[in-house]
């Protein structure tokens, strides 16, 4: 039997890594989001994709912690979270480096803010070793000893990757990393992208304006969006919603795959479900079939009843 | 065909050999203009004072620079530039230290914030001048009353433009660094302070304009050396052929310092405006 949306919540509470429940956040009397119920397994790279202007940011910089949320709850790992810690990583489109730091030096940024002096000296060598084989992984080996300002855009975003994921965190949260690449920069890096997550298990939530990058990258995607319709007046205040979830199932990781028809087909389906503004879907009709989705509607959203 | 112009226009481009002549030109001019006024009036008076020759000036920084003081056994020109230039250093670098650290703090903790910004805007409103003879009942005709003077002169300006670069700090740089475990400590002196340092050099070489002004005004009210003070002395005997050589010397000294702040800069943080 298939559980009602609106009872998964404490169970996905308790299973996935990343938890929202119930989010809201206005900026004054304008509401961005609107009561966005959001729950992420470990281990899979979710891609969020909108309409500009949507919320997708604010969404990601509510769950690192750059902002804090109207409303609700964020939870990383059963435990409330608020401001920026290292259980979350970061990969921005722009300032993703230091640039009074040299390429290694960016990556070892994070070994020597946890790292005593003592301990410094001592495991030094240790630390120089992980951050170039990083870096190897990334081909920018030979750049270690540049400032960031002497890289391309394509090398500085493989380089804050490396350097957000040589710590570890839990769940690593991208802001359109490869928003400002040129086409093929941008296919190498998200090859590169898929190796590290497939090699190191990452956890991604990866915000992208690109349909075909989201779908060619994640494992589920989901559509935020502003064009949807429920029962509320129209006077109330309304913001962003996930209207579609969807689980992906990679085939090949070949970048071939974003030529095939099926995939095309998928972009156009994703493109009407949150990007149409003349399409607009009920709350109760959302897309949501991802085993992970789940959505706490309040009365005023849907007042008819439907059964 | 129409030829792009060699000096008129937007579009001009001055070959390197006239756009070097153009340069000197007006230097050129201003020597020139002053050798013949100069010849004219010692003609009539060979005794006149105002325009004196070169030879004169050289004469005098013979004086002035190789010759020891008959009194004091001290070569007087040296001894006014040490002075001076001890003062500078000493008035500058403390406002530098005070600039960084106050407008660090003021800029990234909200508390600093709102218990320093409005005293130091106060300070920055009073004219460094009218507070001269306060410092110099307070702290002396000595050295501190002079180095305090350059000191309020220019803090201000470098805690405020600190302050602005600390503010404009991408703040996704700052949680980046927290997400990479950082502390709030650790991003004031770890992750900002370093890239502020460039900014720093570059109010100070902006400061040292401001600094000169302090120094020459307080030395030449109360003071036993000092190239102000040594100006400001021979006035009494209308000696141009040594003051005008003095305001030649501190002019290099401040073109100096500009340039080696600048190529100092471009060296050591080659990041900096990329």
């Amino acid at each position: 039997m298939v559980q009602p949306l609106n009872e998964k919540g404490p169970a996905l509470k308790s299973k996935n890594l990343l938890h929202l429940e119930n989010v809201y956040k206005s900026y004054g009397p304008k509401r961005i989001l609107d009561n966005i119920d959001l729950s992420v397994a470990a281990g899979e790279l979710c891609t969020v994709v909108g309409p500009s202007g949507c919320g997708k940011s604010t969404l990601l910089r509510i769950i690192v912690g750059q902002e804090q949320a109207t409303e609700g709850d964020v939870i990383i790992d059963s435990k409330s979270a608020s401001s920026p810690d290292s259980n979350r990583g970061i990969v921005y489109q722009k300032y993703s480096l230091y640039p009074y730091l040299s390429v290694l030096d960016n990556v070892l940024l994070g070994r020597r803010l946890n790292t005593s002096l003592f301990q410094w000296h001592r495991r030094k060598d240790e630390f120089t070793n992980e951050a170039m084989d990083f870096l190897g992984r990334v081909r920018m080996k030979e750049h270690a000893n540049k400032y960031p300002f002497e890289l391309s855009g394509g090398m500085q975003q493989r380089v804050s990757i490396v350097q957000t994921l040589i710590m570890r965190p839990k769940i690593v949260l991208m802001d359109e990393p490869f928003g400002a690449l040129d086409p093929g920069t941008r296919e190498d890096a998200q090859v590169f992208l898929l190796e590290l997550w497939e090699e190191f298990k990452m956890t991604i939530f990866f915000v992208t304006h690109d349909l075909e990058e989201a779908a060619y990258l994640g494992t589920r995607i989901l559509v935020l969006s502003q064009h949807y319709k429920d029962d509320r007046d129209g006077k109330s205040p309304r913001g962003a919603k996930i209207v579609a979830d969807h689980p992906l199932t990679r085939k090949a990781s070949a970048t071939s795959i974003k030529s095939t028809k099926e995939f095309g087909e998928f972009v156009q389906q994703i493109r009407a479900e949150g990007f149409d503004p003349l399409s607009q879907r009920h709350v109760r009709e959302f897309n949501l079939q991802h085993e992970d989705s789940f959505q706490t509607l309040t009365t005023e959203e849907m007042r008819r009843d439907r059964n | 065909m129409s030829k792009t112009p060699v000096f008129w226009g937007i579009h001009a481009k001055p070959p390197p050999m006239l756009r070097r002549f153009l340069s000197l030109l007006p230097f050129l001019l201003l020597i020139a203009v002053y050798m013949y006024a100069s010849d004219l009036r010692l003609q009539e008076n060979p005794q006149d004072k105002l325009l004196p020759s070169f030879g004169s000036m050289v004469d005098a920084i013979k004086y002035m620079a190789f010759e020891a003081d008959k009194r004091t056994g001290e070569y007087l020109m040296l001894v006014d530039t040490i002075s001076s230039l001890k003062r500078l250093a000493i008035g500058v670098g403390l406002s530098a230290f005070v600039g960084l650290f106050l407008g660090l703090g003021t800029g990234l903790f909200q508390g600093f914030n709102a218990l320093f910004t409005p005293f130091v805007t106060f300070i920055s409103i009073i004219p460094p001048l009218a507070m001269l003879p306060i410092l110099f009942i307070t702290f002396g005709v000595d050295e501190l009353a002079k180095v305090m003077l350059i000191f309020i002169g220019t803090f201000p300006l470098i805690t405020r433009d600190i302050y602005t670069a600390s503010r404009n700090m991408p703040i996704e740089l700052i949680t980046k660094a927290f997400t990479l475990g950082a502390s709030s400590t650790q991003i004031a002196f770890r992750i900002v302070l370093p890239q502020l340092m460039p900014r720093l050099l570059e109010t100070v070489r902006l400061s040292l304009g401001g600094a000169w002004l302090f120094l020459i005004a307080s030395e030449a009210i109360a003071s036993t050396d000092g190239l102000g003070y040594r100006i400001f002395l021979v006035r009494r005997y209308l000696a141009m052929d040594i003051i005008i050589p003095y305001v030649l010397w501190i002019t290099f000294l401040g073109f100096t310092f500009d340039w080696l702040l600048q190529r100092f800069n471009a060296w050591r943080y080659p990041w900096y405006n990329r």
